[in-house]
Formats: C-alpha cells, sequence, structure tokens
C-alpha cells in the first residue's frame, strides 16, 4: 500500500501509469482531426506538452466542466470524434455529468479519467478517489455501460481504439501518476476559443496573417 | 397557445439557437415543453445549472448556437462558469432566468437570491433585460440574441413574474 493505495487501490489493479506517456499515446491514434477537450490544470498541461493541435481545446478556469462542454462539443460535431480528459478531482465535483452523458448517449463521445487520487495541482491532498470511489464503477452506474479502467498502456491504447472505431458514450479510468504537467497552453482564452473553432471548421479557416 | 414562450422559442430559433439545456422549473414548462417539441432543437436537462452552461459553451465552441435555462436558486450556482468560462472566452450563450423570490413569493429561502442575480451579472459584465410585457418580448429578446452573437459575448433574459405569472403558493 502507497501514500494514496488502500483497498480500493488493490481492487482496482493494474498499473500506476505516466499522464504525459498516456496523453501522447492518445494523440497519437488521433489521425482523423479528432477533438480533444481538456480540463484545468494538469490535464490540459500535458495535452499541450504532447503537441498543439488545432483540435484542442483548452479549459483555463471552470473546474469540473470538460465534459460537459465536450458533450456540448460532441453534439455540435456529431461526424468528428471528441474525448474529454478529466482529473479525478475534477470529475468528483461534477458527477452528475455522466449522467447527463448516459441519458443524451452521444455516440461520438469517450470520456477519460486520469485518476491520481489526490488534488494534485493544489499540494496533493487526499481526494475520495484514493481511498473510496471507483470512477469507472460510477461512470457505470450513471449508465454509460462501457466504462472500464485501463490497467496498463497496451489496455489504454486498446480502449482509445474502441472509443475511435465504436460508438459511444464511453468512459476510460487510468491510474496515472502525479508527475506534475509538462507544458503550459497560451493563457488567452479567445486565443483558444478562435484556434480551436477554426481548427474544427466551426469558424471559417483563418484569413492568414494580417 | 402561451404568447410569450412561443415568442421566445421563435425569436430563438430564427437566430439559429439549436441547443438548448436546462434544469426545471415550473414557470418554464412552455418553454421546455415547446423547446422539446421543436424539430430544430436539441433540448434536454442537465443535472446542475453549471453544468448546463459547460454543454451550451462546448455547443457554442462546436458553432451550434445555444441557451441554458434555469430558475433563479439555480443562477447561484453558476457564476464560476460564467466568470471563467462564458465571459473570458467570449462564447454568446443566451442565459434564461425564471424569476422566484418577487412579486407574491411565499418561500423566504428563495428571497436572497433573487437580489444577487442582477448584481452579479452586471458585476460579470453581462448584459441583460427583465422581460415583464408581452408586446416587447420579441423585440428584447430578438435584439439580445442578436447582440450576443455579433458581439460573441453572453446575454441573460430574467422572465418576471408579471410577463409569465410567476409560481404561487399551493
Amino acid at each position: 500500500m502507497d501514500a494514496t493505495g488502500t483497498d480500493l487501490r488493490a481492487k482496482v489493479g493494474g498499473t500506476v501509469m505516466k499522464r504525459l506517456d498516456l496523453t501522447r499515446r492518445l494523440v497519437a491514434l488521433l489521425t482523423h482531426g479528432e477533438i480533444v477537450v481538456a480540463g484545468i490544470g494538469n490535464a490540459n498541461f500535458d495535452l499541450f506538452a504532447a503537441g498543439p493541435r488545432p483540435e484542442n481545446f483548452y479549459m483555463l478556469g471552470s473546474m469540473s466542466l470538460a465534459v460537459p462542454i465536450a458533450l456540448g462539443v460532441a453534439l455540435a460535431q456529431p461526424t468528428r470524434k471528441v474525448f474529454a480528459i478529466e482529473g479525478d478531482g475534477s470529475l468528483l465535483m461534477n458527477l452528475g455529468a455522466l449522467a447527463t452523458v448516459a441519458m443524451v448517449a452521444p455516440q461520438n463521445l469517450t470520456a477519460i479519467v486520469w485518476d491520481n487520487g489526490t488534488y494534485q495541482i493544489t499540494g496533493g491532498q487526499t481526494a475520495a478517489t484514493a481511498e473510496a470511489t471507483d470512477l469507472v464503477a460510477v461512470a457505470r452506474g450513471a449508465g454509460i455501460v462501457q466504462s472500464a479502467w485501463a490497467r496498463d498502456e497496451a489496455e489504454f491504447e486498446r480502449l482509445v481504439r474502441d472509443g475511435l472505431a465504436g460508438r459511444g458514450p464511453r468512459f476510460i479510468g487510468a491510474r496515472v501518476n502525479q508527475e506534475p504537467g509538462a507544458g503550459r497552453p497560451e493563457r488567452d482564452p479567445v486565443l483558444v476559443k478562435d484556434r480551436f473553432m477554426r481548427g474544427i471548421g466551426a469558424k471559417p479557416a483563418h484569413p492568414g496573417p494580417v | 397557445m402561451n404568447g410569450w414562450s412561443d415568442t421566445i422559442i421563435k425569436c430563438f430559433t430564427d437566430r439559429g439557437i439549436r441547443l438548448v439545456t436546462y434544469v426545471p422549473d415550473k414557470v418554464l414548462i412552455p418553454l421546455l415543453d415547446g423547446f422539446q417539441a421543436h424539430p430544430g432543437v436539441t433540448a434536454f436537462s442537465a443535472t446542475r445549472e453549471e453544468e448546463a452552461v459547460g454543454i451550451a459553451a462546448g455547443a457554442s465552441l462546436g458553432g451550434m448556437p445555444s441557451a441554458v435555462l434555469m430558475q433563479s436558486s439555480g443562477f447561484g450556482n453558476v457564476p464560476n462558469a460564467l466568470a471563467s468560462l462564458l465571459v473570458p472566452y467570449q462564447l454568446p450563450v443566451v442565459i434564461v432566468i425564471s424569476e422566484r423570490g418577487v412579486l407574491g413569493e411565499f418561500n423566504a429561502v428563495q428571497v436572497p437570491i433573487a437580489r444577487v442575480i442582477r448584481p452579479a451579472l452586471d458585476a460579470l459584465g453581462i448584459p441583460h433585460v427583465t422581460l415583464e410585457r408581452e408586446d416587447e418580448v420579441a423585440f428584447l429578446v430578438t435584439r439580445s440574441v442578436h447582440q450576443a452573437h455579433r458581439t460573441q459575448q453572453p446575454a441573460a433574459l430574467i422572465l418576471s413574474p408579471r410577463l409569465t405569472g410567476g409560481k404561487m403558493e399551493g
């Protein structure tokens, strides 16, 4: 049993993986303009570090809203696959979002949670996920039938491929370590929005240098 | 036939709003039913008002104009989503708030938050209008939605009991 490990950790099992490595593995599988909405903090720090993409949306605030934002984008862009990436602390703040996703059942949405059992960015305070809450079980209970823990990197990639190939909604849980986020997206909300909307065709392509 | 709600639905859909998400409220029933029945609108409930704001923000980012509907008490759940998402990212989500806590309120706990709505919207720089008269609904709603979309800013419409009748005890 480690600092964050308890009976729940033993039950969930699997490997504690590196968040940045998993993020890179996800991005490497996205070859058809798939959309990624990354939650506040380390989720979007690592997404940016994995290589800027115009189809990435970086949340600079609004903790807990990565899954709702991704649901809205998925409904607006039904021909693109959409991934939400959220930390466990953020997801715990708004578990109801999983119920809404299950009810609306967007076929193109996969939600991923990075679970390190802590509120890492605020100093590593213990989160309910460390000792009590199995977020994959929560997602399944909320009605997202296709919910699974990725117990190692290969299984994570397989679950992402399933999301790319099959019908959603889906939920992927991954236990990750507590390395700090590797990059920082530019903290310019309007720029983030503009790049994203043009990147997915929701606004006309940028006319070029002005 | 319900005049004010049909007018709002027509103004919204004429201006391209295609996603509506809400936390239910009794006064909003004719709007909720109308949006649910509209073939060009995706309408569904969210579990919490800030979640509804997030969904509407995502739709807006995806190119699908959107609105959220809530009761005034639920407005108390959304300031951070407004302050850290809709306002700084300049997302033109239209926020409809049915007003409890005024003009015959019977429940004391509804009153304080009703006093917060307009000062909070003002502090956030979100333009708002209060709909009180049926003959003004089309003008105020159309202009508010148009300005939101053209200036890429959220806007709020407050539904007064003067318009809706509000909710009375019993």
